[in-house]
């Protein structure tokens, strides 16, 4: 089948099997209007310009995990940083010389007996200035309501079974914190650089729903 | 710290910082976060003097009962000195 297909089913499948976002053919929210005029009288007053915003944004869609998987890989590797990150997060990041901003941040370390998961019951806070953005799924409400009842559960449905001896710990950023979990590092990898355990820190192992990766 | 606490159980409108399941519950307080700017205050362009955050820890069992998925998990939050209720520390009003 041709992929200009235009006759859509109303499931959002078109007709040769694949899904389709719907265009944007609805009017603008209250608030996309909202956005649209205090974002142009800003520009019009001269208080920011066009370009200023896009490099903002532009700012934004550049951080990642990989910043976040570089403060736990030097976390792995030297002893002395680790008690830095753990007694006062924010401070041990800008030492890498991460631009973090305004960003508070507490950083929880896994241990034998310890695993401990991050979620924002009341919306969807997150280490944005140091991980990029979040996930969709951490800001939906089957995350947020069941892994503070059923973590283990939803651990499982990550892939990842904890034995009964394992205490989990859920953390609810509800005011001015941001978290990051500091996975165990993986056994077998003492020869590796710095650099490559990086490689090994996935995103949802900083959440906590998720392990190290193996080498 | 260690000292425990519950958690006031009220129900103000506005942008509350205290999830409702945590409201009434028991827990320990495990880290007191210094005092900081109020939430639920500046939210609303409010001037109000900072307020002490804690870490309050509660476990599974206190949250859920008998449905605890495992007694022994907790839940860490962190809550504005306004809604904590000191167990061990004698009421202003005397009482």
């Amino acid at each position: 089948m041709p992929h200009d297909e235009i006759i859509h089913s109303p499931a959002g499948i078109s007709a040769s099997g694949h899904p389709y976002r719907e265009d944007q053919d609805a009017p603008l929210t209250y608030w996309q209007n909202m956005e649209i005029a205090i974002r142009e009288l800003l520009v019009e007053k001269n208080v920011t310009t066009p370009q200023e915003i896009s490099a903002t944004i532009d700012a934004m869609d550049a951080r990642s995990p990989a910043d976040g998987a570089r403060v736990v890989a030097r976390a792995w590797v030297d002893a002395d940083f680790r008690a830095r990150l753990l007694a006062d997060g924010s401070a041990a990041c800008r030492e890498m010389s991460f631009d973090i901003g305004a960003l508070k941040l507490i950083a929880l370390e896994n241990t034998p007996d310890i695993h401990n998961v991050v979620v924002c019951t009341l919306c969807s806070c997150y280490p944005r200035n140091l991980l990029g953005l979040p996930p969709d799924w951490y800001k939906q409400r089957a995350y947020r309501a069941r892994v503070v009842k059923t973590p283990r559960a939803v651990l499982g449905e990550f892939g990842l079974k904890l034995p009964a001896t394992t205490q989990v710990r859920v953390h609810d950023s509800t005011a001015e914190m941001r978290y990051i979990v500091i996975p165990l590092r993986p056994h077998g990898t003492g020869e590796m650089s710095e650099t490559e355990l990086a490689d090994l820190v996935s995103r949802d192992s900083m959440i906590g729903v998720a392990v190290a990766r193996q080498p | 710290m260690n000292e425990p606490v519950r958690i006031k159980y009220a129900h103000p409108p506005g942008h509350v910082r205290a999830p409702y399941f945590l409201r009434g519950k028991r827990g320990i307080v495990i880290t007191n976060l210094g005092p900081r700017i109020d939430a639920e205050r500046s939210a609303y362009r409010q001037t109000a003097p900072k307020i002490d955050l804690y870490r309050v820890r509660f476990s599974m069992a206190e949250l859920w009962g008998d449905q605890a998925e495992h007694p022994f998990d907790t839940v860490d939050a962190e809550i504005y000195d306004n809604w904590l209720e000191w167990e061990n520390r004698a009421s202003p009003l005397g009482e």
